[in-house]
């Protein structure tokens, strides 16, 4: 459709790219000038120095520990909800028995669940359990709570796979299993990236559970460290925000190469 | 957990009559898998997820010091949340956070998704670069804005002709302004995306008679695309008011519920009570507080709005 263009909008548009790209053009420029340069002419100033200190600053003060540790995390949440969802998933989508509708039901009960109602418990029971100050002790509550928004996804992918398919897998005699890893898993490609995108950012950006199950240095996750590093060296905001930059490059990397399960993984954070 | 899956139950479908055959003779029967194919990731995710949110009830009954064994002491705790005016006080203050949420947030993401919707080239590369604070983690955003706006070295301290002495955590009006403010930042992008799938499912016919019947842009946008976002519009405020209820990164590292209590809003009191304060029990009471608070909310929104009787859930999931 051809029309005017809607000066308006453009105005309105514009002024949200300024509130939006402003702070993150301080947090760059920040992060490439000196500690004196930045107190000196503020945040907006054009910077008149050029130092990567601000990142090496960070690695220095163990951001390079915590990295490794919010990998692991990740990787494990990922490899659990892989694991452990698809199943679920194809059960959710092809079983007729009701318990498995039952199930679902349950799972989505667990999308209204946040996480900040259940970490006094939590913590109770992860210490119980002699999980505390440790990886795993954050790593298998934060899968679980990919679990219902990561069974609602695939389950809606796995629903597109048309009925004709498992027909003519049966008429081959083929088994549940074999459909499943032939047929379901093959197709479903599109919901498996997504889940994957969904649950690492929820890995990679968790912070409560950290918070909560973790004390020591050698478990600390990123989100935890900049926490830190802002209550004890928060002056030192050039340094500050090498940090977070830091904590960004990945996501950033993913953005990049798998825009578009990243937007619908993100639309998943959106719901929890 | 890994053996589990690899080889699901042999019992998978016991009731199915007809059975697969090699040879073909029975094939209208598809086999089904049978709900065993469900219990290793049900059991994983009622041990860490339904288990704590029982535990939680149970626990508001009771005290513990964060050592020892918890004891049961009946309705302690929530008369104590009951009289705690620094709770009291935090119910007003989530509810006043939520509603500047919602109040912000809705129109000006609604504004933007439409905006972003169309197929202009400028749009689609604008709407990548609002897309990233969405990148971000709650943490990271709360310590970039907490260095942009601290009263020293960020940006009031140089603009003091709009920010009086500069100092937006001192007093309590410009904290919570500060607090709304950034939870808009961080949460607009993604209320953004939904209304911008959702526009874009909007059938183009109706723009095109509108047009014949020589509506303008305002009046296609009020009597067009506004109803038509009905159903996002109910998405997004139930996230929106999720979200708020359970609001608590922001918090703890821009105001830590200063000055003094006067942005010490629920979860965040909930938090302190047991992990600052080794009142565990009043912090489980606060917590099962705020589920059913989200709960009874979202459900009130969902039947006023007869978002129940609608067919597609996902709508503007794109």
């Amino acid at each position: 459709m051809r029309r005017r263009p809607n000066y308006l909008a453009g105005a309105g548009s514009l002024l949200w790219l300024f509130l939006v790209g402003l702070p993150l053009y301080v947090m760059l420029a920040a992060t490439l000038r000196s500690r004196g340069d930045y107190a000196e002419g503020g945040p907006v100033s054009i910077p008149d120095s050029f130092t990567l200190d601000n990142y090496t600053g960070a690695f220095d003060s163990g951001f390079g520990r915590y990295f490794l540790n919010t990998l692991v995390v990740t990787v494990c949440v990922v490899g659990l909800v892989l694991l452990l969802v698809p199943p679920l998933a194809y059960a959710i989508v092809r079983s007729r028995s009701r318990a498995t509708s039952l199930i679902f039901r349950l799972f989505l009960l667990g999308l209204a669940i946040p996480a900040q109602a259940v970490i006094v418990p939590m913590f109770y029971l992860i210490s119980e359990a002699g999980l505390y100050d440790n990886l795993l002790g954050v790593i298998l509550p934060t899968a679980a709570f990919c679990f219902p928004m990561s069974a609602l996804i695939l389950s809606g992918a796995m629903r597109d796979i048309s009925p004709e398919l498992f027909e003519a897998m049966a008429m081959d005699g083929a088994t549940p299993r074999r459909m499943f890893f032939q047929l379901v898993v093959p197709l479903s490609r599109g919901g498996l990236s997504t889940i994957v995108v969904f649950s690492a950012l929820q890995a990679w950006n968790g912070f409560l559970f950290p918070l909560v199950l973790t004390q020591s240095d050698s478990t600390k996750v990123i989100t935890l460290g900049l926490y830190n590093f802002q209550t004890e060296h928060g002056i030192d905001i050039p340094g500050l925000l090498g940090a977070v930059v830091l904590s960004m490059v990945p996501v950033l990397l993913v953005y990049l190469f798998a825009r578009r399960a990243l937007v619908q993984g993100l639309m998943g954070v959106g719901g929890k | 957990m890994t053996t589990q899956i690899t080889s699901p139950p042999p019992t998978a479908e016991p009731r199915k009559r007809a059975r697969r055959r090699p040879d073909g003779s029975y094939t209208a029967k598809v086999a089904r898998p049978g709900f065993g194919w469900a219990v290793p990731a049900t059991v994983f995710f009622a041990l860490f997820a339904i288990v704590p949110l029982i535990a939680v009830a149970v626990l508001s009954f009771m005290s513990w010091n964060g050592l020892g064994s918890p004891e049961f002491v009946g309705m302690d705790n929530w008369t104590r949340i009951a009289d705690d005016p620094v709770m009291i006080n935090s119910i007003w203050l989530t509810l006043l956070l939520t509603a500047l949420g919602v109040i912000i947030q809705t129109p000006l993401s609604i504004l933007l998704g439409v905006w972003a919707a169309g197929n202009q080239r400028n749009r689609a590369v604008l709407s990548a670069i609002y897309f990233i604070p969405l990148l971000l983690s709650s943490t990271a955003v709360s310590v970039l804005w907490r260095a942009l706006l601290d009263p020293n070295f960020g940006i009031p301290a140089r603009a003091t002709w709009l920010f009086g002495d500069g100092n937006l955590f001192g007093k309590q009006a410009t904290a919570i302004g500060v607090l709304a403010f950034v939870s808009a930042w961080q949460f607009t992008p993604l209320h953004t995306l939904i209304y911008q799938g959702a526009a874009r499912a909007i059938p183009q016919v109706l723009y095109q008679a509108a047009e014949i019947d020589g509506a303008g842009r305002y009046r296609q946008f009020f009597h067009i695309t506004l109803p038509q976002l009905r159903n996002s519009i109910i998405t997004s405020m139930i996230l929106m008011i999720v979200g708020g209820l359970t609001t608590f990164e922001t918090v703890l590292i821009l105001t830590q519920g200063g000055p003094g209590t006067d942005t010490t809003i629920s979860a965040y009191y909930m938090y302190q009570k047991a992990f600052k304060g080794f009142d565990f029990g009043a912090g489980a009471a606060i917590a099962l507080a705020l589920v059913v608070a989200a709960t009874i909310i979202s459900l009130i929104v969902v039947k006023v709005s007869g978002y129940d009787k609608m067919r597609s859930d996902m709508e503007g999931v794109s």
